[in-house]
C-alpha cells in the first residue's frame, strides 16, 4: 500500500508538473524574464500547490504516523548555513540557463527530447560529485 | 517589464499547482514523506537511507506520467532552446547545487514553505533570485539565450 501510494503521488506530482506548464522549459524561462514580456503563470503553480499543500502539512504536524503507519518525517532543522545559501544560488543559475529543474527534468525523460537527457546525465553527475566530495570532507 | 497576456495560463496554472500541493500532501499524510525530488533522487543515488522502494515508485510515477497525459491529451507543449554546453553546465549546477541546498523547487519552494520552514523560505529566495539573475543577464545583457 505504501508503494502504491508512493507511485500515485509521483504520479499526480508529475501530471500537475505537465498540466502547469512548468515541464514547458520555454515557459519557465518566459517567467524567469521580469525584463522582457513577463509570463506570471508560474508563480500561480506555486501559489496553487502551497495553498493545497498548506493544510496538509499542517495535519502532519500534529501526527506522529502517516496514514500507512510510517513514522512522520518532518525536517526539524531552523539554521540558515552557507549551504543551504551556496547551494540553491547555484541551483538558480542552472534553472535560468535551461528552464528545467529536478521535477520538470525526470517528467520530460519519456517525451522525446534528446535535450532532457543530457541535462538529466549532468544534474546526476552534479549529486555524484557532490556526494564525492561529501565523502571526502568526512575523511 | 510587460506582461505577456497571451501567454498567461492563470487557470491551468492554478489547477497544475493545486495537483503539485495533492501530491505533496498525499505524499507526507499516507507515507511520512517530504516530495522532494533531488533529495529523494539523491538518497536513491547513494543507496543510503531507508524507503527506496517507495522513493523509487514515486519517481517511477513521475517518469510515466507523460506516457498518460500523451496518451489522453496528445504531446505536452516543450520548447528548449538551450544548446548542448548550456544544457551541461546546468545539469551540473543544478545537480551540485540542489543537492548541497538539500531541495529544490519541490522540497523548499513548495513541500517546505507549505511547512513554513524559515529554512526552505531562504533556499526559495536565494534560488529565485539567482534564476531571474541569470536570465536577465543571459537575454538582455549578453543577448541571446545560450
Amino acid at each position: 500500500m505504501k508503494r502504491f501510494s508512493a507511485f500515485l503521488a509521483g504520479l499526480l506530482f508529475g501530471l500537475g508538473l505537465l498540466l502547469a506548464g512548468m515541464a514547458n522549459p520555454a515557459k519557465v524561462l518566459a517567467f524567469l524574464d521580469l525584463a522582457g514580456a513577463w509570463d506570471p503563470s508560474l508563480a500561480l503553480v506555486m501559489g496553487g500547490a502551497i495553498g493545497v499543500a498548506l493544510p496538509t502539512f499542517a495535519l502532519a504536524r500534529g501526527r506522529r504516523q502517516s496514514w500507512l503507519g510510517a513514522p512522520m518525517q518532518l525536517p526539524s532543522r531552523r539554521d540558515l548555513d552557507g549551504r543551504l545559501i551556496g547551494g540553491s544560488l547555484l541551483f538558480g543559475v542552472g534553472w535560468g540557463i535551461a528552464g528545467i529543474c529536478p521535477g520538470p527534468a525526470l517528467v520530460l525523460l519519456l517525451t522525446g527530447h534528446w535535450q532532457v537527457w543530457l541535462f538529466v546525465v549532468a544534474m546526476l553527475a552534479g549529486m555524484g560529485l557532490h556526494a564525492t566530495l561529501q565523502a571526502r570532507a568526512g575523511n | 517589464m510587460t506582461l505577456d497576456w497571451p501567454a498567461f495560463t492563470p487557470w491551468t496554472a492554478l489547477a497544475g499547482g493545486a495537483l503539485i500541493g495533492l501530491s505533496a500532501g498525499l505524499f507526507i499524510l499516507a507515507n511520512g514523506r517530504i516530495a522532494g525530488i533531488s533529495g529523494l533522487l539523491g538518497s536513491l543515488l547513494q543507496r543510503q537511507g531507508e524507503g527506496l522502494g517507495e522513493k523509487g515508485l514515486f519517481l517511477l510515477g513521475l517518469l510515466l506520467a507523460p506516457l498518460l497525459w500523451m496518451a489522453v491529451a496528445g504531446a505536452p507543449q516543450v520548447r528548449i532552446d538551450a544548446g548542448w554546453p548550456a544544457l551541461l553546465l546546468a545539469g551540473l549546477l543544478v545537480g551540485v547545487g540542489t543537492r548541497y541546498a538539500s531541495g529544490c523547487t519541490s522540497g523548499h519552494g513548495v513541500c517546505g514553505l507549505a511547512r513554513l520552514s524559515p529554512r526552505s523560505l531562504a533556499a526559495t529566495l536565494a534560488f529565485m533570485a539567482t534564476g531571474f539573475l541569470t536570465v536577465f543577464v543571459l537575454r538582455h545583457l549578453i543577448g541571446g539565450a545560450p
